[in-house]
């Protein structure tokens, strides 16, 4: 019986998070593995992240392609400072993390104001649309307006088929207009987690 | 030129303590010819060492704030650009801020990526307040608990050449701690403008493209 309740657990978690596996667009493909297909098409060739699930597939993908640098964090800030010097080598990058490392990132992005450096970062979301765990809202509904006060333009994507055009929109305004752009996924698009 | 202590530091506990080295000599010497690296410095005291050594050079950038970033930055370069060999030279307070960074630096151990951390045991900048390193904490075992494999710690003139051959040899990230006196860094007017200085670090790396 024991064994039936974890099974009970991990399908019931399962199926909160089935927005990840939603498909999109005439391909069939998940809209995650488009994504990373549109990141290297932008020639993104360092990934940086602190593990989480909501960007499972990006690390993924990145890990396993022998063509980009796939760079775990111990604090998102870190991954702020390694896109600047990405920028200064002339190499793209992307800072995958979860709302809540946001706020872990506020002092550092003053490369971004202050310096110029162009900054993709691609939020998963919590503490919004449906949130179970009371410990993600302080920081989730502060995500927007703290990055915002430190000049990050922030965008958001709900639906899977509005992913990859909001993205292609940062992409360019990120290293074409050279701007900060955060990209929040948020949990209408990737579901709650269930407790 | 002599060196030239701030007001109130407890010189004789500094030396005690084996922070003797004079900076404005022990850095040059341990980086020597500053053209070979592309190199990236923290605030306040190193970022005056490597202006000075410079004369505020294209191939450097220097940081006024983001405190915690630099060897990240390194990293980020270091990446970008693996044909060239890439200089951290940071200090003590500024590195305690983000320890984690040499836990994700040692992961990936790129060969081209060198960490100079110039270790007065003290917040020079902000009224020489001490720092961690002069109350028991040990940067360079920080580094080796983190995995970085080649690490030295500097404290004397005859150990500086050692220490160049390390930031400059080997096939792994490199780390050395150089231990050097709460004394003045060198003066040198230095452009403090973060933007400006990242096109003039581009340009010069990557041409105007």
């Amino acid at each position: 019986m024991r064994f039936a309740n974890i099974g009970a657990t991990v399908r019931r978690k399962w199926l909160s998070w089935n927005g990840f596996w939603r498909m999109s667009g005439e391909s069939g493909q998940r809209w995650q593995d488009q994504l990373y297909d549109l990141l290297r098409r932008y020639n993104v060739t360092q990934f940086a992240y602190v593990p989480d699930a909501g960007h499972r597939i990006l690390i993924d993908r990145s890990l396993a392609d022998p063509d980009v640098r796939s760079v775990a964090l111990t604090t998102e800030e870190e991954g702020v400072a390694l896109l600047a010097g990405a920028d200064l080598g002339g190499a793209r990058g992307v800072l995958l993390m979860q709302s809540s490392g946001a706020g872990n990132c506020i002092n550092m992005l003053s490369l971004a104001k202050g310096g110029r450096f162009p900054m993709l970062m691609l939020l998963s979301m919590r503490g919004d649309f449906g949130e179970g765990n009371p410990w993600q809202f302080p920081m989730g509904q502060a995500v927007e307006p703290v990055l915002q006060a430190m000049g990050v333009i922030v965008l958001r994507a709900e639906k899977p088929e509005e992913v990859n055009p909001t993205v292609e929109a940062a992409l360019t305004m990120v290293f074409q207009s050279g701007n900060a752009v955060a990209v929040l996924l948020t949990q209408k698009l990737l579901g709650a987690k269930a407790f | 030129m002599p060196m030239r202590y701030p007001q109130g530091v407890d010189v004789a506990a500094a030396v005690a303590a084996g922070f003797v080295l004079d900076r404005c000599e022990a850095v040059p010497t341990l980086i020597g010819r500053a053209e070979d690296f592309l190199i990236v410095t923290g605030l306040a005291g190193t970022a005056r060492d490597i202006t000075a050594l410079t004369h505020d050079s294209a191939q450097i950038y220097t940081m006024a704030g983001a405190m915690g970033g630099a060897a990240m930055i390194g990293l980020g370069l270091a990446l970008a650009r693996p044909d060239k060999r890439v200089l951290v030279a940071t200090g003590d307070g500024e590195i305690l801020m983000n320890v984690g960074a040499l836990a994700t630096i040692a992961v990936l151990n790129p060969a081209n990526l060198s960490i100079l951390v110039v270790d007065n045991g003290h917040y020079g900048e902000t009224g020489w307040q001490k720092s961690h390193t002069s109350l028991g904490v040990d940067l360079e075992k920080i580094a080796i608990g983190s995995g970085i494999q080649r690490t030295r710690t500097i404290a004397q003139e005859a150990e500086l050449a050692e220490g160049a051959r390390v930031l400059r040899e080997g096939n792994g990230t490199a780390f050395v701690v150089l231990r050097v006196a709460p004394a003045e860094p060198p003066s040198f007017k230095r452009n403090f403008d973060p933007a400006a200085c990242r096109l003039r670090f581009r340009n010069a790396l990557l041409g105007n493209g």
